[in-house]
């Protein structure tokens, strides 16, 4: 017979090794799923994981582009894991990316077509701005009326979208498009584009700003008495209480700065890889951050690895698309899968698999 | 092995590209925004797309990534292809143009043809069809068939490329019905299945028993069908699974003749960077079969109708015309030029409400 039996203590040993038993399973079953698809999975594996890393033919180009991608996944990733350890659930950090993207692009095209050097500074800090802003919300009501943050927070993503449709096609919208929506190309605006710090390596502000996220999270987490009451508001909200922690302040805490994190995120986008707000900005980073936030184990340095993993998955699975010909939605299975196996696997870093004849209690 | 042998290997292994570069197929690379089963816009892109490998045989090879969003995706989608070896990239969105230009200026030796947007380079062309004189047919068989007067209109984007649907629509059903009134949603979606059908139930209960729609999926026309007694038209694909009613004709966008032409082009060395804008005349804009639910005089004025516009001897924005707030636009006999269209942003008199800015 075969049991689950708490452990006493999360096991370390599984905390580490259930990501990696994710994958490999993701790799298991979802090279099954490519081979039903009448694809070889072995192809189909290499293409994912090896191909944009070292294929001779696009690894020059596809290599910088993990940290394209995986940039803004980090970013918005540290953000969220620090209420994920505080039991507040923000699952609105598409919506808080939406809006930074829209406040930073906003104030940098108020001073179009001007070159000043104070453009792209003020850009980076209404960008933060309005995605703490965006995230107050929630904050504001879960404080004050106990609301419940991941409904709040979630709604608020569709509220930030239909934003984002108006301002491509109205406020603002280029002058000079022709009446088409979007918003003008910063990449032709030197005093606001987000450019490759060293040109081809993909290394832009943005991704700057997540490496030093992880770093300032890491310091936070491990140093400092924020760090300590965040922890301790979600592994023992009563202890927390009792030692004076106050719980909307963590809330307020920890919202607003994965708020001003993915605000952060949206901006270095819109100025950067996507150029310009469009209706279609958002290509679901933020949804994206919470597998790569979970991927990781809340941990900065898991957090690192889980979104250049994360950031591999897509990169490979375009390549995939258009080297192999395998549909586009059996990629995104792909990564579902990802994430399903690690809150599967994860059940042993609680529990103990025990088989044979149940001890008496 | 000997040394002979392997220098003979190696001669081999450096003759070989050389000579297997006459005969390798031209790849064309095609890339969508849409999955290439959404039943609408992209799936005729790829329907084309076969077209091109059934008409070339071994000389083509394609490939194609769909569900491409617009954005920094894209412009990685693109480069990619670019890098896999085509020689030629059909971009099929007008949200790909930033991107396409971007990357068609660091490949100068691959071909692109951007659909719907207005940037051009030497490596670089445009292309998009005539949507609008479809629309003159829907208005008149709309318009003719209406029994409310009121036709609902699910509009995507308040886009040039919209509005002249809208109102191109909206002059021919009035032409046939004076009393018509045109309800519009803006849906801000090309591809929203439960928007879409949302905003058909919307329509439909206030009366509106003609729904056309201008973005790609079938849930309207399922919708129609669902409440019955409504009229609705497919939309860049037949739709003919809602045939003969709801569905009572449709806009067909056939890409392939233009696509077979392009590829042709790079094939013979003969591609030239262009922009064209071609109609019911050339074959881009088809129209669907007009069903048994449509009266037998509809159909017939309906079918003169197309082949004037064919023929070009009539054109839908034929003065005339004023504009929504009563000034003038174009005058008796007047023919609105294709800069005007391309950039329209107003609605034609009669056509209530406001385009959302």
């Amino acid at each position: 017979m075969i049991t689950l039996e708490k452990r006493p203590q999360p096991s370390r040993t599984w905390t580490f090794l259930a990501p990696v038993a994710a994958v490999l399973l993701t790799m298991i079953v979802g090279g099954a799923m490519f081979a039903l698809l009448g694809t070889d999975p072995v192809a189909a594996i290499r293409t994912i994981f090896w191909d944009p890393l070292f294929n001779p033919q696009f690894a020059s180009y596809s290599r910088p582009q993990l940290l394209v991608k995986a940039g803004p996944l980090i970013l918005i990733a540290i953000g969220l894991s620090l209420g994920f350890r505080a039991g507040v659930w923000n699952i609105g950090a598409e919506g808080q990316y939406i809006m930074g993207a829209i406040c930073g692009a906003g104030a940098g095209l108020m001073f179009y077509p001007s070159e000043s050097v104070l453009i792209f500074p003020l850009m980076i800090l209404a960008g933060a701005l309005g995605g703490w802003a965006w995230a107050m919300i929630p904050a504001f009501f879960k404080t004050r009326f106990g609301t419940n943050e991941i409904l709040v927070s979630l709604m608020l993503v569709y509220v930030a979208e239909s934003i984002l449709a108006s301002v491509s096609s109205g406020l603002l919208r280029n002058p000079e498009g022709r009446g088409f929506p979007g918003s003008r190309n910063f990449q032709q605006w030197d005093a606001g584009a987000n450019r490759d710090l060293v040109a081809g390596t993909g290394m832009h502000w943005g991704v700057v700003a997540a490496f030093i996220a992880v770093i300032l999270a890491y310091v936070l987490l491990t140093r400092h008495i924020q760090g300590f009451n965040i922890r301790l508001s979600g592994e023992a909200p009563r202890a927390a209480r009792f030692s004076g922690v106050n719980p909307a302040r963590v809330v307020i805490f920890c919202l607003g700065t994965a708020g001003a994190l993915a605000g952060l995120a949206g901006l270095f986008e819109v100025s950067g890889p996507a150029g310009q707000i469009s209706i279609d900005f958002n290509s679901g980073y933020g949804f994206t951050a919470i597998i790569v936030a979970f991927l990781g184990r809340l941990h900065p340095v898991g957090i690192l690895l889980a979104g250049l993993l994360m950031a591999l998955t897509y990169i490979g699975g375009e390549l995939a698309q258009l080297m192999l010909s395998v549909p586009g939605a059996s990629i995104q299975l792909f990564q579902g899968m990802l994430l399903f196996f690690l809150l599967g696997v994860d059940v042993f870093t609680n529990y103990r698999l025990r088989i044979g004849k149940r001890e008496a209690a | 092995m000997n040394r002979r042998t392997l220098l003979a290997s190696a001669a081999i292994a450096l003759a070989a590209p050389a000579a297997m570069a006459q005969d390798e197929p031209v790849k064309a690379g095609f890339i969508y925004v849409g999955p290439i089963g959404d039943g609408g816009w992209t799936y005729e892109h790829d329907k084309a797309r076969l077209a091109v490998e059934e008409h070339f045989g071994d000389q083509v090879e394609t490939v194609y990534q769909e569900s491409v969003p617009e954005g920094a995706d894209a412009q990685r989608a693109i480069t990619q292809m670019a890098l896999s070896g085509a020689d030629i990239i059909f971009t099929t969105s007008f949200g790909f143009m930033d991107p396409t230009v971007e990357v068609a200026s660091k490949f100068p030796d691959v071909m692109f043809e951007h659909a719907t947007g207005y940037k051009t380079a030497d490596n670089l062309s445009t292309y998009s069809a005539r949507f609008y004189e479809g629309r003159a047919i829907q208005g008149h068989i709309a318009g003719s068939m209406t029994e409310t007067n009121k036709i609902g209109y699910i509009a995507s984007f308040p886009i040039p490329e919209v509005i002249r649907g809208i109102n191109s629509a909206y002059l021919h059903a009035k032409e046939v019905n004076p009393d018509v009134e045109f309800n519009i949603v803006w849906a801000y979606t090309w591809f929203d299945p439960a928007k879409e059908a949302d905003a058909a139930r919307a329509l439909i209960e206030n009366g509106n028993d003609v729904i056309l729609q201008h973005t790609d999926s079938t849930a309207p026309q399922a919708a129609a069908q669902e409440a019955g007694d409504v009229i609705t038209f497919g939309q860049a694909s037949d739709m003919s699974e809602y045939a003969p009613s709801p569905r009572v004709s449709s806009i067909i966008d056939n890409w392939a003749p233009y696509y077979i032409d392009r590829v042709q082009a790079v094939i013979d060395g003969s591609w030239e960077s262009q922009q064209v804008w071609h109609g019911i005349g050339e074959g881009m804009v088809e129209i669907g079969e007009i069903s048994d639910a449509v009266p037998e005089e509809v159909r017939t004025s309906a079918l003169e109708l197309k082949e004037r516009l064919a023929s070009g001897e009539y054109h839908p924005f034929t003065g005339p015309i004023n504009r929504q707030d009563g000034s003038a636009w174009l005058a008796e006999g007047e023919v609105a030029d294709d800069e005007t269209l391309l950039g329209m942003d107003f609605y034609v008199e009669g056509l209530t409400g406001e385009i959302p800015n």
